[in-house]
């Protein structure tokens, strides 16, 4: 068994086990941090693989900003889950039936398939751009930024689009705060808001 | 010794287990939101094996692409949940019928 079969079985059971850990926990803040266990374990597969930026962006993307995102809502919701988590046993038999068939599918799916004969491994990088050398952070950025740009820039706009979306669904105008109204600031009259008053020396008003 | 074989068993079991927790939590969105991302995981792990064992870096793009889509997907998910939440005072899916005419 080489390292790199260990490192595999290292990263692939806590990948499987974070999953499962996932639909089964009982609190939503543990099934988030399985999560995390099993987005970490996948990075780590990416890594085994040769795909370090894919799997660096894994990490902070997904480890840094969704799982924090889901995490806030679990705790920012005052959810009963235990009353969610009622029909579970009641949709259990359903969920085990779907998963064994889905799970023979991809069996026999699997059984039968064999790597092409035709496709050449390793020795005739078609997607490959020249001169990236064995970085796979350089390749990746000559592949996107040249062959993939209009797509790329589809998925900024995507991004756009839900950011927008999101701040739209959850902002909420409060009546009860006071806020600036530029428009009322502008419409100020100076004769009206200032006035002058003559004083005479030593006396006050 | 591990093949390509191997990093696409562990993406398909990856893949049942999310479908897998989609029917089993029916009533919890987070639940279901949640693995609806370990399905998108299994997806990225078997393009990311393909690109490597191909040495086609194409896969690699299109696992970007997924992951863009993906975390806008949860990001609007959450932000309906919340919306959700804050009109209704539950997140139980059995009673998003509101649009039923």
């Amino acid at each position: 068994m080489s390292v790199f079969d260990f490192t595999f079985f290292l990263f692939a059971i806590p990948l499987i086990l974070g999953g499962i850990g996932t639909v089964t926990a009982r609190n939503p803040v543990h099934a988030v941090l399985w999560m995390i266990l099993s987005f970490l374990s996948g990075a780590g597969l990416m890594v085994l693989l040769g795909a370090e930026f894919v799997a660096m962006l894994l990490i902070i993307v997904y480890v840094g900003a969704v799982m924090v995102l889901f995490l806030f809502v679990v705790m920012m919701l005052d959810v009963d889950f235990a009353e969610l988590r009622a029909g579970m046993a009641q949709f259990l038999p359903l969920a085990l039936l779907i998963g064994l068939v889905l799970l023979m599918q991809l069996a026999m799916a699997f059984g039968t398939w064999e790597l092409g004969g035709g496709v050449s491994l390793l020795d005739a990088p078609a997607g490959t751009p020249e001169g990236a050398g064995a970085h796979n952070t350089a390749a990746l950025g000559l592949l996107l930024y040249d062959k993939y740009f209009l797509l790329f820039q589809v998925a900024g706009l995507i991004l756009l689009v839900a950011m927008i979306g999101a701040i739209v669904l959850t902002m909420r105008h409060r009546k009860d705060i006071k806020r600036q109204d530029i428009l009322s600031q502008m419409y100020r009259d100076p004769a009206k808001a200032v006035e002058l008053k003559d004083i005479k020396p030593g006396q006050g008003l | 010794m591990v093949e390509l074989e191997h990093f696409l068993g562990v993406a398909a079991a990856l893949f049942v287990v999310g479908i897998f927790g989609i029917f089993l939590n029916r009533k919890n969105v987070i639940i279901i939101l949640m693995s609806i991302e370990l399905v998108l995981l299994s997806v990225n792990i078997n393009l990311v094996a393909f690109s490597s064992y191909l040495g086609d870096l194409t896969g690699q793009v299109f696992t970007l692409f997924v992951m863009t889509v993906a975390a806008a997907e949860a990001a609007i998910g959450l932000a309906i949940l919340v919306c959700f939440f804050r009109n209704r005072g539950t997140i139980a899916v059995e009673d998003v019928s509101n649009m039923k005419g």
